[in-house]
């Protein structure tokens, strides 16, 4: 797992235009620059925001990219839940020290 | 001189970015409130406000997490997030380099704090920033207390940099104003985003009004993540601001659950005239 990277990028793409500009042009140019596993590059690339959720990011740091990727605030809370029907829990990071669902 | 003003409210985004899907008259009642936040403040004539806030990864990441840092910056420019989806347009906000200086180093004098020349400011500042200074004609000095990121700050330290800040705020001479923001129950940007304990939030608030050392204390975060949600770390906002204001009791003047801005809204000010004479006062 390498979710801090994951987290890195994302935290990075918030804050500068010009990545994101690049990012979504041509996102290995920018996913080679940080060590991912292949499921998190996946996850990166199509995007799975549910997976994202899964893989342990935080949404804090997620709910930009959601926004970024187009997704309106209904479609990224439906991504989450819909991936813990899929996926099961969260597997790192902060949430993974709950049962992964709260009150869902 | 010192605190003219102290206060707490809300800064979730979707206060101002998802409005529109508010029920009822939950926005109108909300901003009417903070509105009266703002007249409040206003009222004491405030060279400049101190937000402590609880900021969300917009400059702080995990390769270099300060507990503490305050701002000490000529100008800030927010909100970092898309202006579209936070429904406020991106603008710069005045520091005070000056006040700024002077304020960490007296607060160093107690605490160990970072500090931070350049600041781009997220939904945590900017969204009360939207209500309580919507010229932006105000010297900001931001604060941030990590309340994201594990390991964070015990509540008795955070308590301990409010009594710090209070220190430095009475070693210079400017009407300091200070506002701390953050949620207390929530479960921000998660699956559960939506759901509030009110009764959690209610009591906490009672101690926050009542200005207990003690029971504002007597939480641990494994309680606080269970029962009220990773959100709730950043109860340490209010607390900071508990310690500045030691002494003093506060109310609640609005306080609502509304679930569509995934947090209890609240709006909390200090009454700053109600501490007990300190001793030896004449």
């Amino acid at each position: 797992m390498s979710l801090y990277y994951v987290q890195k990028l994302l935290y990075n793409l918030n804050r500068d235009e010009e990545l994101q500009q690049k990012f979504f042009a041509d996102k290995d140019s920018v996913l080679v620059d940080y060590k991912l596993n292949e499921e998190e590059q996946e996850a990166l690339r199509k995007p799975d925001i549910g997976l994202l959720y899964i893989l342990g990011v935080n949404g804090q740091i997620l709910m930009h990219y959601a926004a970024m990727c187009g997704y309106a605030w209904p479609e990224y809370i439906k991504s989450m839940r819909d991936a813990l029907d899929e996926h099961g829990n969260v597997r790192a990071g902060l949430y993974v020290t709950t049962d992964g669902k709260g009150a869902v | 001189m010192s605190l003219v003003f102290a206060g707490v409210c809300s800064h979730a985004p979707g206060i101002t970015g998802r409005k529109d899907m508010a029920e009822g008259d939950d926005a109108e009642t909300l901003y009417a409130a903070m509105d009266e936040m703002r007249l409040a403040m206003e009222a004491t004539r405030p060279d400049a406000l101190i937000v402590i806030a609880a900021e969300h990864f917009a400059n702080f990441f995990m390769n270099n997490m300060p507990a503490y840092c305050v701002g000490m910056g000529e100008e800030y420019e927010g909100p970092i997030e898309d202006p579209e989806w936070l429904g406020i347009q991106r603008t710069t906000v005045p520091g005070n380099v000056d006040l700024s200086r002077r304020l960490i180093e007296h607060t160093m004098q107690d605490i160990d704090v970072a500090y931070a020349e350049e600041w781009k400011f997220d939904h945590g500042i900017m969204v009360p920033l939207h209500f309580l200074t919507p010229r932006y004609d105000l010297p900001i000095i931001p604060v941030n207390i990590n309340c994201q990121g594990p390991p964070i700050t015990p509540l008795h330290r955070a308590y301990a940099f409010g009594q710090a800040l209070r220190k430095a705020c009475d070693a210079v001479p400017e009407r300091i104003a200070i506002v701390g923001t953050g949620g207390i129950s929530h479960w921000p940007a998660t699956p559960d985003s939506g759901k509030i304990d009110a009764d959690w939030d209610r009591d906490f608030l009672d101690r926050w009004c009542s200005n207990d050392r003690e029971r504002l204390l007597d939480y641990t975060d494994e309680q606080t993540y269970f029962e009220a949600g990773q959100g709730g770390f950043e109860i340490r906002t209010f607390i900071a601001i508990s310690g500045a204001t030691e002494g003093c009791t506060g109310s609640v003047p609005y306080y609502r659950p509304i679930p569509i801005f995934a947090v209890g809204c609240t709006v909390g000010i200090m009454d700053l005239d109600s501490a007990p004479p300190m001793e030896g006062a004449a």
